[in-house]
């Protein structure tokens, strides 16, 4: 799904989170917010997910005009900083969540949720953990989790919220493999968010570096390395 | 773990010495003794003075018996109403920033700072005969002073803070994101609380709702101001127990008093039986 947001602004209170910010996101990308705390990146990703509501502008997905959406009918797989996941339930039951929770017209019978469930274990490489409760689980495996609850909703993008922020270095390099393995099966538009820029550079197509509520740059990481836009961008990719 | 006998001489650094522990405990088992057991002995010992049948035969004058479904059906309303309150006040302090929020955190909190004598009077200066709400109710057939509404009204005033206080840092602490989360799955807002919100909440809701309850059947103060005492009518088991205990008839008392003691205690049973049953999930779910 190609998104387009267009002079998007957010103010909580007095201040300003976005000045007005507009972004081109073509279909099938892999792109990632990039910039220090307090840039707007996680604002902007909450933005598209329809959990926050922006002061002014407009968000098109393909095309059509999907500002005023509910977070429901955003239909985004968002996997979130600390996953999220539902302490309460078992795996296989975070995993259904998204399906049981259609309304009956559409909720597909028992067997099929399990079916697609189970589909879903597979494609994040953790078949056996069904019965498992998440804090039973590794922190690399709650991500995996979370992603597969996440694509269980068939949505039409997947925003992550610092998908490999709580993880140790190793499983975080392994990780951004498995993210970009499922991006490239799915073929779903995938934005996620990060203050790393090995991990932006490394792993994205499309690179949005943000600062103090403004875009300072867009590009190929390769673009952004060679022609860095302002001494913002060369500084915080040469950090 | 202090068994281990090569390194007994090296105790760790946050384990006092012998004698410490065992003056603290001591003094522990001391103060419970003296504060909270025996005065629960002694109430038993005193209803069961003059044998099981005599107390028996208080509780079954139609004034006890009265006062104790008074007290069971205030509670029964008390209780669910501010567990109700309770839960959307928690809520709406903890998942929203709107204006005003300190201030609707100090109101749920008046209860607790205000005597139960003067939360009663001011029920009674408002739905009293001599204002005019009371009076319009009095004409409606609705009287609310020395009546059994104004019993509800005083105890659910008074144990109002109980439910909300035990869920907010609950709710503070597991912040929003688990609710974004099934938002954004395509759960609808009451598909969100009953599957989210409720199970992450439900130990805290279950001991707020105890602690409301215990505190619902034992209000003396409030109760005593709004109910006008009329035996038999308006007199829950505290106020009972009182007047018999005025009138020297202190094995009914004492009787009343046991009742409401066990009352109290089976509901602290009930408690740590669904705590015992549910120890599994208890463990499985916390901490994460």
């Amino acid at each position: 799904m190609q998104i387009e947001i267009d002079e998007i602004s957010k103010e909580f209170g007095t201040t300003a989170a976005l000045t007005p910010v507009s972004l081109s996101i073509p279909s099938g990308a892999l792109v990632a917010l990039l910039g220090p705390s307090g840039s707007g990146k996680t604002t902007l990703l909450r933005i598209l997910g329809g959990l926050e509501f922006p002061t002014a502008g407009r968000v098109l997905f393909d095309g059509a005009d999907a500002t005023a959406l509910t977070v429901q009918e955003r239909r985004a797989g968002f996997v979130f900083q600390s996953y999220a996941l539902f302490a309460h339930m078992t795996v296989f039951e975070n995993i259904a969540y998204g399906l049981r929770a259609r309304p009956r017209a559409t909720r597909p019978p028992a067997a099929e949720i399990a079916r697609r469930v189970t589909k879903l274990l597979d494609l994040i490489q953790l078949p056996d953990i069904g019965a498992r409760y998440p804090n039973q689980l590794s922190g690399g495996q709650r991500q995996r989790v979370a992603l597969a609850r996440a694509l269980a909703i068939e949505p039409r993008m997947l925003l992550l919220d610092e998908p490999f922020g709580a993880l140790d270095a190793r499983v975080r390099k392994d990780l951004r493999q498995g993210l970009r393995d499922i991006h490239d099966t799915t073929g779903l538009t995938t934005i996620f968010v990060t203050h790393d820029q090995d991990e932006a550079m490394e792993l994205a197509d499309l690179v949005v570096v943000m600062s103090m509520g403004r875009i300072e740059q867009v590009g190929r990481p390769q673009d952004i390395r060679a022609r860095p836009a302002s001494a913002f961008v060369r500084d915080f990719i040469s950090a | 773990m202090s068994d281990i006998s090569p390194a007994r001489a090296f105790r760790p650094a946050a384990t006092e010495a012998p004698w410490a522990r065992i003056t603290l405990t001591l003094a522990v088992v001391a103060i419970l003794a003296v504060l909270l057991f025996a005065p629960l002995v002694t109430v038993f010992y005193e209803a069961l003075r003059e044998g099981v049948g005599a107390s028996l035969a208080t509780l079954a004058n139609p004034e006890s018996q009265s006062a104790i479904w008074l007290t069971l059906f205030v509670a029964a309303f008390a209780v669910p109403l501010n567990a109700v309150f309770g839960v959307a006040a928690a809520w709406l302090i903890t998942k929203y920033s709107f204006r005003g929020k300190a201030v609707l955190i100090t109101l749920i909190d008046i209860p607790f700072s205000v005597s139960p004598v003067v939360a009663g009077l001011c029920i009674v200066l408002t739905f009293g005969a001599n204002s005019w709400v009371g009076s319009w109710l009095v004409a409606q057939g609705l009287p609310v002073v020395f009546a059994v509404p104004g019993i509800v009204m005083a105890s659910m005033f008074v144990t109002f803070p109980f439910v909300a206080r035990e869920l907010i840092p609950v709710m503070v602490e597991q912040g929003r994101a688990a609710e974004e989360a099934a938002l954004t799955l395509g759960a609808s807002g009451w598909r969100v609380f009953f599957t989210v919100t409720l199970p992450n909440i439900r130990w805290a809701l279950l001991y707020g709702v105890l602690l409301c309850n215990a505190r619902a059947m034992g209000e003396f103060g409030a109760v005593a101001v709004v109910s006008g005492k009329i035996r038999g009518l308006t007199a829950t088991m505290p106020i009972t127990i009182e007047m018999l205990y005025n009138e020297y008839s202190s094995v009914a008392a004492f009787t009343l008093a046991a009742v409401l003691a066990l009352l109290a205690l089976v509901t602290l049973a009930l408690k740590s039986l669904l705590e015992w049953r549910y120890a599994d999930q208890l463990a499985a779910t916390h901490r994460h």
